[in-house]
Formats: C-alpha cells, sequence, structure tokens
C-alpha cells in the first residue's frame, strides 16, 4: 500500500542499545490476530514495556518521558527472527519513521522498505557515537537526508553515508510502492508464466 | 560460466532485472496461512484486482489454530475471525483452502511437501520465515512480509535483490543420537543468529547427501535461524522419489520434461561462492540452547559460556542468561525442566515421531513434566496411529494433541507460563516465544523424549545404552 513519503528527517532519537533485538519482542505472536492493519504500535515491545498486568514497566526507554522522537537506534542483527510485517507495522504505528543500526536482519529490513520506514545502516562506531550523543543529551537530534543518503548528528556535525538501492530509494522518496510497478508489467510476467516448466 | 545451485534456479526466474535495484523473480508456488494474508487480501480488495494465479496459490490454516477439539467452533473471537477470513478470501479468489478439520489441513510447511506442492528448482515463498524447509528439494524458498504478499497474489511476483551465496559444507559421519536437528543448530552455534544474514545458503557434503528427506527439510528450515534468507540441497534420487506420485507433482510428460530439468540441479564443480564454511561431523553432539537466540546453543554434555569468552555485546549475552536464570560456567545437563513440546514446521514430521519414540517406549512420562506433542499436518497424525507409535506414546504417558503451529509461537492457548521450562524441538528460544515469561531450550526430538521422561535436561545417549526394564 502507498505510505507517506520520505525526504529529509529531522528529530530526537530514541535509544535501545541492545543487541539481536527479535521480532518476537518487538511485537509478540499474540498480537497478531488482527486483519486489519491497525494498531500494532500500542503493543510495541509490549512485554518489554508492560508488566503482566499492564502497568508500564518504567525502567524501559519507550516509558522513559525524557526520551522521545521518530528515530530508534537499536543494537546490531536488529528485527531478526520472524517474517511477520507486524513488527514493521508496529515500529511505524508507534510514530517510528527511521530505525538506525548496525546491522539488521534481512526479512525486517525489506519489510521495513514496503511501508515507509527507512532502515539507516551504520558502522558499530558511529553507532556508539550516536548513543554518546543521546546519554549526553537526550534530546538531542539526528538528520537523515534520504537524497545525501547521509545521517547526521547535528550536535557534534558527525556524519557517514548509507547504503540503499536506486530503485528502493525513489519508492521512498515519492511514496510508491512495489505493486504499482509490478501490475505495468504485467505482461512479461504472462509470457514468462506460459513457457515455465514448473 | 559455471553457476551455483541457486544460481540456476533464481536466474530462470528472473523475468526483468532492474539496474542497480532488485530482480522481478517469478514464483512458481505460493503457500498462504490466516496471520500473515488478510492485510494482503484487503490490499487487492482496494485495489478491485484478483489473484492473478490462484492455481499457483495453496492456503491453509495453522499459526492461530487450538490443538484440541478441533471440530468444535474455535473459542477466542478474534482467532476465530482470522480463519473466517482466510476461508473468505480463499473461496473469492479460488484458492484451494484447507481449513481446520480438512484431512490435508496442518502446518503450511509441513503439508507443502506431503502433497507435491514442493518440488525441486521452485520458486517457493509464504508469509512465513521458515519457508526455507522447502529448500530441502533444492527449491529457493524463503519468507516474505505481508506486503510481498499482497504482490506474488496480485503479480505472482515479488521484488528482491540477489542474495550473496554461502556453501556450507559437512563432511564424515555423525555419531550417536546426533539428528539433523543438531547439525543445524551446531552450524547456528559456530555461525551466530546473524552469520548468514544476506546470503543464501547451500548444504552439501556427505551429512547432508546421506541424510533423508525430512531430516533436510529440518536443517532447511532453520536457515534462518542463522539469518539467511533461505537454504537448500541439491536435489538428488532420494529427492525425486519422494515427490513422484504426489497429489500436486508433475504427471506422465510433465513429469519428464521437469526430471529434464530437475537432474541440471547442481552447482557446476568450479562455481565459487561468496563465502564457504566447512565443519566435521565428529565435531557435532547432541545439542541444546541456553540462551534465548538459537545461536546461544552447545554440546549437551558442556557447560553454559563465560560471557568474557564470547563474541558480541557482553550485556546482552547477560541479560539473555538473567532472562533464563542460568549461571555462566553451569552444566545444562541436570537442570529441571516443567514442559516439552514436540513438533513444529522443524520437528513435527513422522521421522521426529519415530526418534521420541524410540527413547520414551517402555518408559513413562516424568510426573512434573507437562508434555505437548502436536503433529505437523493429519497425514502425519495418520502415520503415527498407523505405525503403532500412538499406542507406545499412551502406555508411556503421553497423549497426541491436533496438527498445527501450536507452542512454537504460542498464538494459541498452548502457552507455557512465566518462569517455567520447556524442551522445545521448535526453532526459537526467543523471550516469550511460547508464552510471555517461558524460558525454551531447543533441541532434538531425542533430547526433547529424554527430558520428558526424567523431568530434567538429559543426555540421550545415557537412556540409549540403559537397558529398559519395564
Amino acid at each position: 500500500m502507498a505510505y507517506d513519503k520520505f525526504n529529509i528527517l529531522k528529530s530526537s532519537a530514541v535509544p535501545l542499545p541492545i543487541e539481536n533485538v527479535d521480532t518476537d519482542q518487538i511485537i509478540p505472536a499474540r498480537f497478531l490476530k488482527a486483519t486489519e492493519r491497525k494498531g500494532f504500535g500500542d503493543n510495541l515491545f509490549r512485554d518489554w514495556r508492560y508488566n503482566p498486568d499492564g502497568t508500564p514497566k518504567e525502567q524501559f526507554v519507550l516509558n522513559n518521558p525524557i526520551y522521545s522522537g521518530k528515530i530508534l537506534v537499536g543494537g546490531k542483527n536488529f528485527g531478526s527472527g520472524s517474517s511477520r510485517e507486524h513488527a514493521a507495522w508496529a515500529v511505524y504505528d508507534y510514530g517510528f519513521r527511521c530505525v538506525v543500526s548496525s546491522f539488521f536482519a534481512d526479512i525486517f529490513r525489506g519489510n521495513c522498505l514496503n511501508i515507509g520506514v527507512l532502515p539507516v545502516q551504520v558502522s558499530a562506531e558511529f553507532l556508539d557515537k550516536i548513543y554518546k550523543a543521546i546519554e549526553a543529551d537526550p534530546k538531542t537530534e539526528l538528520e537523515i537526508s534520504l537524497p545525501e543518503q547521509k545521517i547526521t548528528i547535528l550536535a557534534t556535525g558527525e556524519s557517514e553515508s548509507f547504503d540503499i538501492n536506486d530503485y528502493k530509494k525513489d519508492n521512498m522518496l515519492n511514496g510508491f510502492d512495489d505493486i504499482d510497478y509490478l501490475l505495468n508489467i504485467q505482461e512479461d510476467i504472462e509470457k514468462y508464466a506460459e513457457n515455465t516448466p514448473l | 560460466m559455471s553457476k551455483t545451485l541457486f544460481d540456476k534456479v533464481w536466474d530462470s526466474h528472473v523475468v526483468k532485472h532492474i539496474e542497480n535495484g532488485p530482480d522481478v523473480l517469478f514464483i512458481d508456488r505460493h503457500l498462504v496461512h490466516e496471520v500473515t494474508s488478510p492485510v494482503a487480501f484487503l490490499g487487492l480488495k482496494n485495489r478491485g484486482i484478483k489473484v492473478l494465479y490462484p492455481e499457483r496459490t495453496f492456503a491453509t490454516a495453522d499459526h492461530n489454530t487450538p490443538t484440541l477439539n478441533q471440530h468444535l467452533p474455535v473459542k477466542d473471537p478474534l482467532s476465530a475471525n482470522q480463519l473466517r477470513a482466510l476461508e473468505e478470501n480463499a473461496t473469492a479468489h479460488d484458492i484451494p483452502y484447507w481449513g481446520l478439520g480438512h484431512k490435508k489441513n496442518g502446518i503450511v510447511h509441513v503439508i507443502g511437501p506431503e502433497n507435491g506442492i514442493t518440488v525441486p528448482g521452485a520458486t517457493i515463498v509464504c508469509g512465513d520465515s521458515h519457508t526455507s524447509t522447502h529448500g530441502a528439494f533444492g527449491a529457493i524458498a524463503f519468507g516474505i512480509g505481508t506486503s510481498e504478499v499482497e504482490m506474488v497474489l496480485s503479480t505472482q511476483c515479488i521484488m528482491q535483490p540477489k542474495p550473496k551465496s554461502l556453501r556450507i559444507n559437512v563432511n564424515g559421519e555423525l555419531s550417536e543420537a546426533v539428528t539433523p536437528k543438531d547439525v543445524a543448530l551446531f552450524i547456528i552455534s559456530k555461525l551466530s543468529t546473524s552469520g548468514a544474514t544476506g546470503y543464501f545458503a547451500e548444504y552439501a557434503g556427505d551429512v547432508f547427501k546421506n541424510m533423508s528427506m525430512e531430516g533436510r527439510m529440518t536443517v532447511c528450515n532453520l536457515s534462518i535461524e542463522m539469518g539467511a534468507r533461505g537454504g537448500m540441497i541439491a536435489p538428488d534420487e532420494k529427492t525425486f522419489d519422494y515427490v513422484e506420485g504426489r497429489e500436486y507433482t508433475p504427471k506422465g510428460k510433465d513429469w519428464d520434461k521437469a526430471m529434464e530439468y530437475w537432474k541440471t540441479l547442481y552447482s557446476d564443480e568450479d562455481a565459487v561462492f561468496d563465502k564457504e564454511v566447512t565443519f566435521d561431523a565428529s565435531e557435532i553432539e547432541p545439542m541444546i540452547t541456553f540462551g534465548t537466540n538459537p545461536g546461544m546453543g552447545m554440546g549437551i554434555s558442556n557447560n553454559i559460556p563465560f560471557a568474557d569468552t564470547i563474541d558480541g555485546a557482553k550485556a546482552t549475552y547477560k541479560k539473555s542468561l538473567e532472562y533464563m536464570d542460568y549461571n555462566e560456567g553451569e552444566p545444562m545437563v541436570g537442570k529441571p525442566i516443567d514442559f516439552v513440546f514436540l513438533g513444529s514446521c522443524t520437528n513435527g514430521r513422522i521421522e521426529d515421531f519415530r526418534a521420541f519414540t524410540s527413547i520414551i517406549k517402555g518408559r513413562k512420562k516424568a510426573d512434573n513434566v507437562t508434555a505437548w506433542l502436536v503433529p505437523g499436518s493429519h497425514k502425519v497424525e495418520d502415520a503415527i496411529k498407523k505405525e503403532g507409535i500412538l499406542d507406545i506414546l499412551t502406555e508411556a504417558g503421553f497423549e497426541l494433541r491436533e496438527p498445527g503451529c501450536s507452542a512454537c509461537l504460542a498464538m494459541n492457548d498452548d502457552k507455557v507460563p512465566a518462569g517455567k521450562y520447556a524442551v522445545s524441538t521448535s526453532n526459537r528460544n526467543f523471550e516469550g516465544r511460547q508464552g510471555p515469561g517461558a524460558r525454551t531450550l531447543l533441541a532434538s526430538p531425542l533430547v526433547a523424549a529424554a527430558a520428558a521422561v526424567t523431568g530434567k535436561v538429559t543426555d540421550p545417549r545415557e537412556l540409549m545404552n540403559e537397558e529398559v526394564l519395564a
């Protein structure tokens, strides 16, 4: 489905310096029963965020009012595990438009790109600099420029470039999705299908 | 130019290549289940389009289904609604639908091969990361997100950059009580849970050549747990024998034509892989995990590693052990357990039930253990009954449940309570995976059986070499 265009995002960020954050933490399976894409943000990081009785766990970063913003900064191997796009939906629905990490799991990265959340992969050193900047000032802002493929810590001016393929970049800049593209080449697809051996 | 097995299948499915972008890949078979499909079908409805090739699409209910009393209406209204949505969508788009109670119903990755939907050289996708299972047949099979499910429903294609290639060789002979599950957990423990991210794996060497089709499915199933999108094994006579004559496999002239293609499916001798790793089968012993990702596994006779000996963040490692309430340096053997789960797309096939039964035969379920034995499909269930396995299970104090994903992801009522330990033949030991606060030890059906009869983590070799008195 079509999503908001992404160009330049300037925002404070929420730090989550844990490695191997898996999709069952991002959204536990018991919250996957919906038949519409609505309300997943309420259960983002459900079991880290709330006690079994529904009261917030105060020490968890999303419950700490000093941190806020549209950028989530996670540890290495973010989004490992299941293919559930609900994980990316939960991130988006909560209000994040960008996830920064030093390494992403494959399917999660693809899911983010398909729904308009920009995954920004940085070096381990730069990730560390971001955490330090947030530690020094929780309101510190990051600037993510998709056209320039660059992430900058505004307080220090330090920046790093990130990768994204031209096709996906163009899609995100314009809010296009893959199905529009595929429907346009349906003749090619049908021609292929006529000759497939299986 | 010489090609890998993966190259051969991938390249022959590219409808269009986009410069500095993904390939448009044609998908031969699309498996659909209730959890990751409703929003995709909604997308088609909003666009006013129908499924392009319903005959290439198959739907089953498995993730969100009860494993008891499946003949009764599903109690949880949200689950019932999701199951109803799948049935309605399948009907509206003329997709074969095998819902609860249907004799072909079962876990999507078990019923694909059983019914001949899975064939060598095909591209197979499903909105589930363990779609990698089907790679056991020399197919390119991988999990996709819901946006991609919508793409495949509407255009039978997906847009993916071609992954890098990785070959994993395991040579030599496996030791006693070492199963395909142990081979996979061993590899993941060596490569880590992200060691193969960005790659598509091929498994090669004596161990996989000698492995049954079911064992190959277990290994390929777990490819995603080291981060690989999928894993595959070159098809051989064993593969062709398995697929021949199944309902959806090609017949007659189509079979001959398919065989002609399938015989070309191997990595050329001088094919180059982006990465290659080799292990010796004799290094592998029965495995068990002690932490909260599948890479945190070890030989069952070892002690839990100290944080200062591991790669990766020490804080994350310690947080993981804290969740498990385990300490560095402790042995796993002898740790008390509360639950045993035999089942899932990893180990829910007939061979897994045979292996489990080989240990529990003549013994009794430990009183402190709750055991959930869940066949992967009705066909597996039928075989369990036909082979007399059910009688042995019953005699030992076990009950058999009805097919489904069950406690692997605990979407239904099969939830391990907070703080309890479960030895599980499934695929993920993430925090809360089997229920909020549940603690999971991943292992083979043999290790699960040894735990089920002793009530604690037990090396199955001890029981295999012990005279059964009963």
